[in-house]
This record gives C-alpha cells, structure tokens and sequence, in this order.
C-alpha cells in the first residue's frame, strides 16, 4: 500500500473512535510538553549563563602582565624563567603583537588611576577607570541610566552609582548600602565634571622647557629618581605636569565596580582612547624610566579578549611564549559546561517519563482498536491486504497519533515554558532585579521533540500492530 | 476427469485436508478432498452447517492453509505459497463475497469499493473511476457516498459484489451471499454473480445450502457432509436469464464451459 493511502486510512481510523484517540494523542502531547518545557528551561539556562559569563569578561578574557617587577623590588626575586629585568616590557608594540594573535579579538590596556574630580566646586577623589568600545556589550551597562560614550575619544564619563552618592552628598545608611537610579542620578546626567590629572612628559634634554617651568621642581617630579635609586644613570627622564579636563557625564551604572571588566574598582569610567591620550602618570610608568625611555606607551596590564573560551588556553599559551605572565578563568567553564550537560539530561530523562507513559497508552489504544476491528482486519486480509499491509497501517495510526501528540505538546510545552518565564520575571521584578529570558526553544528542539514523539509512539506500535498483523482471517470473519 | 488447469480461474484441490484442533479432539473440516474446476465454471457448494464447504472455500480463496494436500489455481499450488504471495493471489485473483456483507462500515460505498484497490497501489484518479463504474454496474451509481448502515441487504451486498469484482479476478468466491436476503433479493444477487460469470467468464464458487438456488443457477453441485465430498452432479441452470437463452438452455452445459 502507497504511504499516502497508509497515512490517509489511518487519519480516517483515528477518527472514528475521536475520544478515545484524542485522549490518546493528549496523553502523547503532554508528555512532549513536559519533555519540551523542561529542555527549554535547561537550554534557557544554559543561554543565560553563557551570555552572562561571556558578557561579564571572566571566561574569555585573559589578563596580561609583564614578568618585570618594579625595579629593584623583584631583583632577587627566585624562580625560572629569565631575569625580569631582561624580559619584555608590556608596552603598546607587546600590544599590537597580542592583538595580532590567532582568536584574539581584542587587547585592551587597563588604565587605572585615582585621582581628583572636581564638581561643583567640590573636589572628590576616586578611582578612573578607562573603558574600551567592547565594554559596551558588557551586561555592567545593560541597565545604564543615559548612554554609553558616543565615541572612544568623546570627553565624556560614566559614574558608577556609588560615586553618585558622594556627588549629592547622600551618606548611605549602612544597613542599606545599595543606592538605586532614580531621578536624583538622572539630574546628573548631562552635568560637567572636572578631571584633575598629572600627564607625564617626555622630556629630552633639549626640550626641557617644554612643560610648565614651575612645576618642573615641584615634588610630583621625583618619578626621574626612579633610576637613581638603583645607581644607573638616567639617561632619559620625564616632566608630570598636572592638567585638568572637562567631562560631560553621559551614563550612570548600578553595576558593582568589581564586575566591570578592565576596570574593576573604578568608580568613574571614561573612554580608554581618551584617556590614552591624556598620558597620565600611571604607576607602570614609573618603572620604566630605563635608559632606553621612549614615548611609547607601557601598561601595567592588558585584558585580552579571545573569540571564544575554548580559545583561552591556546591564547594564553602564546601570550606566555612572548614572555609575558597571563591568567584567566578557565576550568570553571568546563566545570559549568558539565553542569549543564548533567542538568540538560536529567531534564531529558524527567521529561521524557511522561512521554513513556503516553507510549503505554498508545499501546492499549491500538490493541483496544485491533479488537474492535478485528473483523475489519479480517476483510481487509479477504480482498487482498497483506499482514505487512495491516502492520503498516497500525504503525501509521501510531504515528499519526505521535505527529499530532508532537505538535500539540511542542505548543503546549512552548506556553508552558513562557508562562514559567513570564511567572520567573514577574518575581525577579518584584524582588528590584533585571528580567532575564531563562527559556528558550531552538528549532532542533521543535523537530527532535516531534521526531521523538513520533519514533516513541510507533515504538509503542510495534507490538500492537505485530499482532494485528498476525490475526487470523478465518477467525477474525467467522462472527457476526 | 479432464483437466483444464490452463484457463484463468481453473481450479483442481489434490486430497486437501484441513483440521482445527479443539482442545483434545481434531476436527476434520476438510478431509481430503479432490476436485477440478474448468475456468468458467459456475459450482455451487452444498451441504449442512459443518459440513466443511466453507472451510473448503477459504482454503480456495487463500485465506487459510492446508494441514495436507495441495490446492492448485491456475497451475500454482496456494499451499506452497508465502503468506506475501497469497496476500498478492488474494488481491489480484480472488473475489470474495459473504453472507455478512462484510462492508467496513466507516467507509462510504465508493471508499469501500476502492479498498481492494488500494492495497493494488492503484492510482487514486483511477481507482475512484474504477470503483464508480463498478458500483454503476450493479446499479449503485447514485449511493457512492453512503455508508453501508444507510442502505438495505440486498444493496449492501451488491456493493460487496462491485468491490469483488473491480480488481478484475478471475475466481469469484461467495460465502452463502443469500443467506441474509429474502428469496427475491437473493435471486437478485445471484443474477449478478451469473451475469459476472457469464460477461468476464470468470469461474463462480458458491456455497450455499439452498438447494434450490443453487439448482437455479450453477452448472454443477457439490454436496459435502463431514468434510468429504459425498455427490458430484452437473446441473442444467434454470434461472430466468438463462432460460431467455432458448436453445442453448438445453444443452445440460454450455459448450465452452466443459465441467469435469
């Protein structure tokens, strides 16, 4: 018999006992439900956890720093390796090499200082941190009051909530240390504020004058001293001139300042490109006032982000062998991946209990069916159908049962996963925290789950229809 | 006895037995019967209730098995067949007709007419012309899309004839088809198994314990008491078309149809 026909004679056969096989089907559609609700929470999950641990920068990011100490606070210090007075120093040309590594995405210097701000005539000191373009994406600015920085270059800054607070002048109660956006922060957005910072200068002997001469004796000078301490002599030195520079607040982050990749601990945030510009006085450049100074700059540390966490280790083996120290996040992300393969499964496991049940009702369907129809079996044999002709058609019936189950329950289980995500947000609002979308249904989920519904039902076919298949026509006409 | 065994329909049993086993005891359905059947033939089956006539003919149309003996249609022995062969014999050679009807009561005429043909994997546009020229011919063209329930005996069992005879065999098989019609509804169905009989030459087994009927319109009558054969007589058929034949009516048997 064509397939066509099989389908079609058992739609017709479903449909002649409705109840009975819808019931059947349901039973089929809520077992793909659960099976679906449940795999699509765990994917859910699992899509949650790894947009937020790629967002927050742990598991692809490697942190870069150079092997040198401070000069002459690491000299005797043991160990392998080359001395770290001869291995390289981390600066812009060590940049640009690691940017250029295989699965590198991005080699960011980490630009760190503290320092005075000055708003409305008051002075606040805090810490600075610079942020790359990348930093948009990170989830510290999903719920920025404002914008982020509408350029790498722009004079602009973002404050972190707690430095709001000590911009209004509000003394946090310390039993409710968490300050809230609202209108207050917002008020800020948009305000002025004033950087003060020392650049440092190169300053060739030729050009000494450059800087502001008065400043040139001042105590912030003593930077060139560095060299002296360790009896070389100092063959290039550098001015630091205090400069100050106008920002426009743009954003303000409810983030904590230690989950701020490339930043941690700062309080405000500017563009990394700006402030790469100022040339500020940072403590890595303190050790470098080497005789081969140049104005290249030297960073203290770089976050190196890498296409993909599984690219971690390999990135990190190259940076090594350019002879840099590295460190980064790695094993938890295998540990987190087998978490979710195990949950993943139990889910599967819980999920497809119920759509064994249903292939036992399938089962009793058909074989209530085979006795009903017995005769219709036996006529059927009369004018010609074969035993694999009458097993075909119950494993049709199977299927068509499993097919319908299938769409049924992907519906169902698709309502049933938004409803527990719509319930979860409902609760996560009311508890002051960010929606988050911990359900999902890929396609592969829609069609497995249909294919495995079907595959279930016409395993539960098989006996069922094997006995179909085997009635006796003789027998089966004999009555009336 | 001649045989004939190379037209299409010819059938010879060789000492064809069947028993059932009931409990302890075996009964004897078949017990060796050994007969031939020229293609064309029109043969009435009679005896009591038990007297294994229709265990005889489910054996000719395939539906069971010998316990010994061979039952050979048109040079092929049914006993030797696979059950896949027997399903193919069943479809193409073999019309049955019961006294039940047997019409699947979920399905209206047309589709029920349509189901042999099915299992042939006959196109569907061609099985619906088929099914309906069948259905015309025994005078049903106006009732394809009712459902068995809906109409009378007599029309149910024309409907049966329809869907025995679309797939074109070349053995009509029935299984006491008057057993559930009044006399003149009865007469009525056999006029049609004779007309078939008659029009695409294809040979007729009957079982039946109406001895008159049979009389009527078979050209031979087999009588069977536990299962063997206990008379085996040509008949002059005397049903009314028959006898409109004039002259050829009576010649005990028409000439082409040599009985043995």
């Amino acid at each position: 018999m064509k397939a066509g026909d099989l389908v079609e004679l058992a739609a017709r056969n479903l449909r002649e006992s409705v109840l009975r096989n819808s019931l059947t089907t349901l039973g089929i559609g809520v077992g793909v439900a659960s099976l679906v609700a449940m795999l699509s929470l765990g994917i859910g999950l699992q899509q949650l956890a790894n947009r937020r641990l790629e967002r927050s920068g742990l598991f692809d990011t490697i942190m870069v720093t150079s092997r040198r100490g401070f000069r002459g606070f690491e000299r005797r210090a043991s160990g392998g390796g080359p001395p770290s007075a001869e291995s390289r120093a981390l600066d812009e040309n060590a940049r640009l090499e690691i940017a250029r590594l295989r699965n590198v995405l991005e080699a960011t210097p980490d630009i760190r200082f503290v320092t005075e701000l000055h708003y409305q005539g008051k002075a606040h000191l805090t810490m600075v941190g610079g942020l790359p373009p990348s930093a948009r994406e990170n989830d510290a600015f999903e719920n920025i009051q404002g914008h982020f920085f509408s350029s790498d270059t722009a004079d602009e800054a973002i404050l972190q909530i707690q430095f709001t607070d000590d911009l209004l002048g509000i003394h946090p109660q310390p039993g409710n240390p968490s300050s809230k956006l609202n209108t207050n922060t917002q008020a800020l957005i948009g305000k002025e504020i004033t950087l003060s910072y020392a650049e440092r200068i190169p300053s060739p002997q030729t050009s000494e004058d450059k800087p502001v001469a008065g400043k040139k004796t001042g105590p912030p000078q003593t930077p060139t001293g560095a060299s002296a301490d360790t009896g070389e002599p100092a063959a290039a030195s550098f001015s630091v001139v205090p400069r100050e520079r106008k920002l426009r607040i743009v954003g303000i982050t409810d983030q904590d300042p230690d989950g701020i990749r490339g930043a941690s601990g700062a309080r405000v945030f500017i563009p990394l490109q700006m402030v790469e510009n100022l040339h500020v006085m940072l403590p890595s450049g303190m050790r470098e006032s080497e005789p081969n100074f140049s104005n290249v700059p030297t960073y203290l540390s770089l976050s190196v982000r890498v296409k993909n966490p599984n690219d971690v280790e390999s990135v990190q083996d190259a940076i090594k062998k350019l002879g840099f120290n590295t460190f980064s996040i790695l094993d938890a992300t295998r540990n987190l991946r087998r978490f979710f393969a195990v949950l993943d499964l139990f889910l599967g496991i819980f999920g497809s209990l119920a759509l064994t049940v249903a292939g036992l009702g399938i089962v009793n369907t058909l074989a209530m069916a085979i006795l009903e129809r017995r005769r219709e079996i036996g006529i059927m044999k009369a004018i010609g159908a074969s035993d694999g002709d009458v097993k075909k058609l119950f494993f049709a019936e199977a299927a068509v049962m499993g097919f319908v189950g299938g769409i049924l329950g992907v519906a169902l289980g698709w309502s049933i996963g938004r409803v527990i995500n719509i319930g979860t947000n409902i609760y996560l609002r009311s508890q002051d925290l960010p929606a988050e979308n911990l359900w999902s249904v890929p396609w592969w989920l829609v069609v497995g789950a249909i294919v495995f519904a079907i595959l279930v039902s016409m395993i539960s076919g098989l006996y069922p229809a094997a006995r179909a298949a085997r009635l006796d026509p003789v027998q089966a006409l004999r009555y009336e | 006895m001649t045989n004939n065994l190379t037209g299409s329909g010819a059938i010879r049993t060789e000492g064809v037995q069947r028993h059932f086993r009931m409990g302890e005891a075996t009964i004897c359905a078949v017990d060796g019967i050994s007969l031939d059947v020229a293609a064309g033939g029109f043969v009435a089956l009679l005896g009591s209730s038990g007297s294994g006539k229709s265990s005889l003919l489910n054996l000719l149309a395939g539906l069971d098995r010998p316990t010994a003996g061979a039952v050979i249609v048109d040079g092929r022995n049914l006993a030797e067949m696979s059950g896949e062969e027997l399903s193919r014999y069943r479809r193409h050679r073999v019309g049955m007709v019961f006294q039940a009807f047997n019409l699947i009561p979920s399905m209206t005429l047309l589709e029920n007419v349509e189901l042999p043909m099915r299992f042939a994997e006959v196109d569907r546009g061609r099985r619906q012309a088929l099914a309906c020229e069948a259905l015309e011919r025994v005078g049903l063209g106006a009732r394809l899309a009712h459902r068995p329930s809906q109409l009378s005996g007599g029309e149910q069992q024309r409907a049966a004839i329809a869907r025995a005879l679309v797939n074109r065999p070349s053995l009509l098989l029935a299984d006491e088809p008057t057993g559930n019609l009044d006399s003149r509804t009865g007469s009525e169905i056999l006029d049609l198994l004779h007309e078939s009989n008659e029009q695409f030459g294809m040979t007729v087994v009957m079982v039946t314990h109406e001895q008159a009927l049979a009389e009527r319109y078979a050209q031979r009558l087999i009588f069977l008491a536990d299962g063997k054969v206990v008379a085996d007589q040509p008949n002059v058929p005397t049903s009314r078309r028959t006898a409109e034949r004039g002259p050829q009516s009576e010649s005990p048997v028409p000439p082409r149809k040599e009985l043995t």
